[in-house]
């Protein structure tokens, strides 16, 4: 059992060698580096993200020295109101990249996300393309307030767009491709994952199209479809279950707006056996969608009911053994898993 | 201010306060598609306002600031076309009366029903002109209601620690649907509120549209000039109920009375007429040339087809 915090507040390590290899935190501020020098209309904003400060993770750290104060933005303690801000600046054709310190926080913002933002486009045509960083997920004996999945609630709301990165390569290429959209797209990062992934990630101009899912492994007897922080301890299951001669298909959304529904129903359609697997509360959440899209589309391929793993309908609770009740693991989806295979 | 000037400012304040009579008229008529607000009593407000503007300055009006609206190059047509739900009208029938009316080529950010949500957008649309060194304006509205909001407070202090060029009208018209401003807040000079956050605040008669134009053609300027954001405080009236629907019995009808004289419209009419600037055939041929535009643009309206039901998913989100 875990007991500490393992997301860390160190500086962000920059890579260049050949093996590119990075952390997810990484490619995160590499891809927005990059973007930065590419496009003069992007801007970072946020609470402590300037300065030598560079944010409560040090994802911005030293792009105040490179970029100037005007294109790095300290935020007053007001999402409400900065979140707002950058919807202006987006009508007026700038590209901010809001921090959320935590994605927790991002409440205290929603009516300028979900009133305002989202349905703009909709309403009078004034295109909003802002992104908003929220660091989310939990496993990092952080409590209620710093360990929250909220992803559910700006997926059901019309107008946005919602991507959860897996790996440091989706971390960018996930990245450039919600700077560059003309849409608002809320981008959970995985704090989990920042300083404990490793990974390829392309150099360059590398671009993940948002809307698209990602077979991250093949396998014929069941099917794990997950997103984010999960798609890592469903490979760990994976793995175990290989052992056991079970193979699973492992389904990495990448994004939870506009979900991916030819690709969750080809591999549905092929196992014929579903878990949907997400940090988030089970109850309610985006697995309660894809499962209802396999039910309505793949119910003559499904040989056994489709099952869910999420979080417990209860706040994200802090001590260690009370988090690791709540949370989806490797071990819980093992032996979910396992079960489904046997059906 | 010349006498053009003047007289330009009667202008829209005289079609302004048309397309609202009429407007009232087409709903009690059972002609309007839901709701519908009456600005009466506005008029000084958004003209006034509305006028100082340049041309290159961006503006976030509310649904009581039709003048502004307008005098940014909104057409009635495409106003009545909105308020019609019709396909002609601004948001293609996306979004309800005058909700939704926001047109880029125009300079102008529509507004949403959480109304304090224009305060910050309108700051960052300022705060983009500071980052391209470009020298634009940002103004916006917002009612005593909304005042009471978080939003208020949050986005004045972030555009006082920006200096950002922003300028903010109170209309301050004593109701907030029907709850007065003693029931709202202990102080009921909003101007006020400036002070805590190191900005300037200047209180107008909302009723006056000579002295809401001068004061916030000098605001715009200081602002352009790099002097920051400023908050400007017009008194005034609400004439009607929050909406169509509403008798506002629970308004003192002395109050009203009392308001009545001070109309903004007719008001400035006796000035121009008194200061022998107009005659009373000049002004009866603005009133007609201002009855044919909004005849117009309600039969424009009335004749522009609904939107395509089929057409209901289009336009979420942007290409």
């Amino acid at each position: 059992m875990s007991t500490g915090s393992n997301f860390g507040f160190t500086d962000v390590e920059q890579i260049d060698d050949e093996s590119r290899q990075l952390t997810y935190i990484a490619a995160i501020s590499e891809a927005m580096r990059e973007e930065m020098e590419r496009d003069p209309n992007v801007l970072m904003m946020g609470e402590d993200i300037a300065g030598d400060f560079g944010g409560a993770f040090k994802v911005t750290k030293g792009f105040e020295k490179q970029f100037g104060a005007r294109r790095v933005m300290n935020m007053p303690m007001c999402e409400l109101a900065f979140v707002g801000a950058a919807t202006g600046m987006a009508l007026m054709g700038l590209r901010p990249v809001i921090e959320m310190q935590f994605a927790d926080f991002i409440t205290s913002a929603f009516d300028s996300i979900v009133q305002y933002a989202a349905t703009n486009y909709y309403r009078w045509q004034g295109a909003v393309p802002w992104v908003i960083r929220a660091p989310s997920d939990g496993g990092l004996r952080s409590g209620p307030f710093h360990s929250q999945n909220p992803e559910a609630w700006f997926a059901h709301a019309p107008g946005l767009k919602v991507v959860t990165p897996a790996t440091p390569a989706d971390a960018k290429g996930l990245m450039l491709a919600a700077i560059r959209d003309n849409n608002p797209v809320i981008y959970f990062e995985a704090k989990p994952l920042y300083r404990s992934l490793k990974g390829y990630v392309p150099p360059g101009d590398y671009v993940v199209p948002i809307g698209q899912a990602n077979l991250v492994r093949q396998g014929t007897d069941l099917s794990i479809i997950t997103y984010g922080a999960q798609l890592r301890e469903a490979l760990v299951a994976a793995d175990q279950l290989a052992a056991q001669g079970i193979q699973a298909d492992v389904l990495d959304l990448r994004t939870v707006k506009p979900l991916d529904s030819e690709a969750i129903l080809t591999t549905a359609r092929k196992t014929g056996k579903v878990l949907v697997v997400h940090s988030a509360t089970q109850l309610l959440g985006v697995g309660a969608e894809v499962a209802s899209m396999i039910a309505d589309q793949a119910f003559e391929w499904l040989d056994a009911p489709v099952r869910r793993l999420g979080g417990l309908d209860v706040p994200v609770p802090f001590s260690p053994p009370l988090e690791d009740a709540y949370r989806p693991s490797a071990a819980k989806i093992y032996t979910i898993a396992k079960e489904l295979a046997a059906f | 201010m010349t006498r053009d000037q003047q007289l330009t400012l009667y202008y829209w304040m005289r079609l302004t306060r048309t397309l609202d009579e009429m407007a009232v008229a087409l709903w009690k008529q059972g002609r309007g598609v839901g709701g519908m607000f009456s600005q009466r009593g506005h008029e000084a407000i958004s003209v006034g306002t509305g006028f100082a503007l340049g041309p290159d300055d961006v503006v976030a009006p509310m649904h009581r600031d039709h003048g502004c609206y307008m005098l940014r190059g909104l057409t009635p047509r495409r106003i009545m076309g909105n308020l019609l739900g019709r396909a002609t009208g601004v948001s293609r029938g996306r979004d309800a009366n005058m909700h939704g009316v926001g047109d880029l080529n125009l300079n102008l950010i529509g507004f949403i029903s959480h109304l304090p949500q224009s305060l910050p957008v309108a700051l960052g649309a300022a705060m983009s002109f500071v980052y391209r060194g470009e020298p634009r304006v940002a103004m916006t509205y917002v009612g005593d209601g909304s005042a009471s909001e978080g939003l208020f407070h949050e986005t004045l202090n972030m555009a006082a620690v920006f200096n950002a060029p922003y300028i903010l009208i109170v209309e301050n018209n004593q109701y907030a649907y029907s709850t007065p401003l003693n029931q709202q807040m202990k102080m009921p000079d909003l101007v006020n509120r400036a002070a805590a956050y190191g900005i300037p605040g200047v209180m107008v008669d909302g009723n006056d549209v000579e002295a809401v134009y001068a004061i916030t053609k000098d605001a715009i300027e200081r602002a352009r000039a790099g002097g920051g954001p400023m908050l400007i405080e017009a008194k005034t009236m609400r004439m009607m109920g929050h909406a169509i629907h509403d008798g506002a019995e629970y308004v003192p009808r002395e109050l009203l009375a009392e308001w009545e004289r001070r109309d903004p419209v007719n008001t400035y009419e006796a000035r121009l007429i008194a200061a022998n600037l107009v005659d009373q055939v000049e002004i009866d041929e603005i009133k007609q040339r201002c009855t044919v535009e909004i005849t117009d643009a309600i039969q424009y309206a009335e004749n522009s087809p609904f939107p395509d039901a089929a057409s209901v998913t289009e336009g979420v989100y942007a290409p």
